[in-house]
């Protein structure tokens, strides 16, 4: 296999859950050693999705949680007994020899294990430390604890997102989990490029909530700049486009149980298209409305495509307006957008799990020409690669290792 | 010194791609925003300043463009071009969400930028990929996030209501955050190699993989989430976890008690609010609240008390909701270890004083207009690399003379 683009960058990985496990997979998938550290006297419990489901065909256990495959194709698993002082020694031998620790523990686990910040840079000059938790490691909530849909509720993200004269949608996954993991592997590149440039190290301290906050930008302006609060009557309405900007703009039904479709026209053109569709579901003598005029009573106006659109199936409202030109697609379903979808080929790559089998995984969205992407193996097995990290980075004999897991050690 | 300083990124102007140069800007990359002469549409996006419109004065466009300088480029003359060509000579990165095969037509794509500066990134961002059949199938955040799951598992229990694109633009911003994680470590490579390269980022793909049990719970177990009001999509049936508080602000409850302790400390609360005597289920909770008595979720259908045990946590979570405000119930839910989070509006979480403690407003100049305004703050606090706004957003061709010189 070619080198990958993070080839020779070593990550003493104390992450877990989506939040924090995502951003090590991106690492992992361009070569970065991740070594991910588990407890063995809780079974790895750190991590609350380790052995959770979805279950492929239906059998459960320690090894086969779904959801744990997914956030840790590519990973090295290892097993270290933080209460035990020769844990706590071979742990800091492995940050001697890391560019970066990573965790998303609640604030201040590590350094009540005796890993601050300053001390694993006594350990190791140069060392990135990043963290992602919720409230972050400074701020009169440092304390709180958050889940994603806790993030999103406090960020104004689950507020943005409703129709009117309902409460609020949210979102119905953990948007902030995978973009709080984004953003934490956008801070340790920029940490490594730091490191790289200048010889330093630092602490990164990622607030999973803060980070939320600045995906709110254009409302927020308004309101510093205008006064304006979104908390008003008639918003959220998150289906039309925000701040006037675009009609018709909304999600409609179609034929069939639980069958949508979304539509947008973008300006006039895409309006003018739109109402001179042959049997469309525009009257042709509107053609010429402006968007003030398609907004003075929008209700109505979606109820005139809602009555079009319930009438036909999804994709095929979709293949007749992107014939015309006109922003539209179907809301996919997870098996028609996993399985049947062409512009997802490859995207779901197949690892080899030692328990599970053959597993699809989300991939990439990206394709590099020089350094591409990789993900082949499963999530490790807890302490599944003991021997070889120990072994290999501390120069442990297997006997040697396997005294520290008779100890209770490893 | 800050982690990209001195590194030059070339941005074409275009909405999708915006976040993408301001997240590398704000860190002390030098982006140079290309626009055409007529301006970026995207100047016109509301809501504006005064509520006038303008091309300098869209709250968009000031969001999502500081720490850049701009100028002006018309491609289609070869003059442009040129232009173009020297300003890649010089450059890290270019980012850019062209429409699929304009930037080919134009004689100026990847393999003829590489070619020229071998060291270039090229990041490409499109709505299905470059070589998609449907590349040239038109699309915006709403068609974004309909076709690619997002809006699949977002809603309300009601079915009969339509599912919800959650929030404006974050479609977009997940191809952002996709092509600055692929332009930063592209740039890790170069840094140990000298070798640049170009990177096909897919919109349609980024959001694809950005719905976290959406995939995999088809992918894995080919179940088929369902949305629900304000919590996690799933296949199985889950308890409400919104509350509405006495002053109408709505919370996020999170998941109700299972363990004793959770019960425990949810019991204390609500005698602490006296509310004990109007909550007869109380004695559930004490039954909760004990090691021997407190059911496990699997318990559900075989004792015949757990189904109660457990709908009292999420009941006494909506009595005390109902005696106090929202900030009150968030902060003494918090204080006692049971997590909950308020639904802001995005202007409430940004004068909490939380998020002002760490230094989430800062304050931007606008020389021309004599003022400065605050702005939303950094994503992350980086000791050694602070995140900075090094400027307010270019106005038309600001600086052509700057960067061209004469």
């Amino acid at each position: 296999m070619k080198k990958g683009a993070l080839s020779g960058i070593r990550i003493c990985d104390f992450t877990g859950q989506l939040a924090g496990a995502g951003a090590t997979k991106w690492l992992a998938a361009f070569g970065a050693e991740v070594i991910r550290i588990e407890d063995p006297v809780r079974k790895g419990s750190w991590d609350i999705l380790r052995g959770m489901p979805p279950y492929k065909e239906g059998k459960s256990g320690l090894e086969m949680g779904g959801a744990f495959n997914n956030h840790n194709v590519g990973k090295l698993g290892i097993t270290l007994n933080m209460k035990s002082e020769r844990g706590r020694e071979l742990l800091a031998e492995i940050i001697r020899q890391s560019d970066c620790v990573t965790e998303n523990f609640a604030a201040g686990v590590l350094e009540r294990w005796g890993f601050s910040y300053e001390r694993m840079k006594a350990i190791k000059p140069d060392i990135i430390y990043a963290t992602n938790c919720g409230f972050g490691y400074s701020g009169p909530y440092r304390e709180y604890k958050t889940w994603g849909p806790i993030v999103q509720a406090v960020s104004g993200l689950t507020f943005a997102s409703g129709l009117p004269d309902q409460p609020p949608a949210g979102w119905g996954f953990s948007y902030m989990d995978h973009t709080g993991a984004y953003y934490m592997a956008i801070a340790i590149l920029l940490a490594i490029i730091h490191k790289k440039r200048t010889g330093e190290g630092q602490f990164v301290d990622l607030a999973c909530t803060e980070t939320a906050l600045t995906l709110n930008g254009p409302a927020i302006m308004d309101w510093t700049v205008n006064g304006r609060p979104s908390r008003r009557p008639g918003e959220p309405n998150s289906n039309r486009s925000a701040y006037g900007r675009m009609a018709p703009h909304g999600i409609y039904p179609c034929k069939g149980d639980n069958e949508w479709v979304a539509i947008a026209c973008r300006n006039d053109a895409d309006w003018r298209r739109l109402s001179t569709l042959p049997g469309g579901p525009i009257d042709p003598a509107h053609a010429g409305n402006t968007l003030a005029e398609r907004q003075a009573d929008e209700d109505s106006l979606e109820a005139t495509i809602a009555a079009w659109t319930a009438e036909r199936g999804k994709y095929d409202v979709q293949a007749m307006l992107r014939a015309a030109g006109i922003p539209c697609s179907a809301v996919q379903k997870p098996e028609e957008r996993a399985d049947h979808d062409p512009d997802t080929s490859g995207l779901f790559p197949v690892v080899t799990h030692k328990a599970m089998g053959e597993v699809r995984v989300d991939g990439i969205p990206a394709n590099f020409s020089a350094t591409p992407w990789h993900m082949d193996a499963g999530a490790p097995f807890l302490g599944g690669d003991n021997e070889d990290v120990f072994g290999r980075l501390l120069g442990l004999s297997p006997a040697e290792v396997a005294k520290l897991h008779e100890e209770g050690v490893i | 010194m800050t982690a990209l300083t001195g590194i030059r990124v070339i941005e074409l102007a275009r909405e999708p791609a915006a976040l993408s140069g301001k997240l590398l800007g704000d860190m002390g990359a030098d982006v140079v925003l290309v626009e055409p002469p007529s301006g970026d549409p995207a100047r016109h996006i509301p809501p504006f300043f005064e509520d006038q419109p303008g091309p300098d004065r869209s709250l968009w466009w000031w969001h999502h463009h500081t720490s850049k300088r701009g100028v002006c480029l018309n491609l289609d003359t070869a003059e442009g071009r040129d232009r173009f060509l020297a300003l890649i000579s010089e450059a890290d990165m270019l980012i850019e969400a062209e429409p699929a095969g304009r930037l080919a037509s134009l004689g100026l794509d990847h393999d003829e930028l590489l070619r020229r500066r071998p060291e270039l990134i090229h990041v490409s961002i499109t709505p299905y990929g470059r070589t998609s059949a449907n590349a040239q199938v038109p699309m915006t955040d709403l068609t974004l996030m309909a076709g690619a799951g997002p809006v699949w598992s977002c809603g309300y229990d009601d079915h009969s209501l339509p599912p919800v694109r959650p929030s404006d633009g974050q479609g977009y911003y997940t191809a952002c955050h996709y092509a600055v994680m692929a332009a930063l470590t592209a740039l890790v490579h170069r840094l140990g190699t000298g070798e640049g390269q170009f990177i096909d980022v897919s919109m349609h793909q980024a959001s694809n993989v950005t719905t976290e049990g959406g995939s995999y719970n088809w992918l894995v177990a080919r179940e088929t989430v369902l949305r629900k009001t304000g919590r996690h999509a799933s296949s199985f049936p889950t308890s409400e976890s919104q509350v509405r508080c006495r002053d109408g602000i709505w919370l996020c409850s999170g998941v109700p008690p299972r363990a004793p302790s959770e019960f425990r400390r949810l019991l204390e609360w609500v005698r602490e609010c006296g509310l004990e005597e109007r909550f007869p289920e109380a004695v559930f909770l004490e039954m909760g609240a004990q090691p021997e008595t407190c059911p496990s979720i699997a318990d559900i259908g075989i004792k015949d008390e757990a189904p109660a045990i457990f709908s009292a946590g999420r009941d006494a979570l909506v009595l005390i909701a109902e005696s106090m405000d929202a900030y009150d119930f968030f902060i003494g839910s918090q204080n006692r270890n049971i997590p909950s989070g308020i639904i802001y509006a995005p202007e409430e979480a940004f004068e909490d004083p939380h998020f002002r403690a760490r230094g989430c407003q800062v304050e931007v100049e606008h020389p021309e207009l004599g003022r400065s305004f605050r702005y939303a703050g950094a994503p992350y606090a980086m000791g050694a690399s602070p995140w900075r706004i090094s400027r307010r957003a270019p106005m038309l061709g600001e600086h052509d003379g700057e960067v061209f010189g004469g």
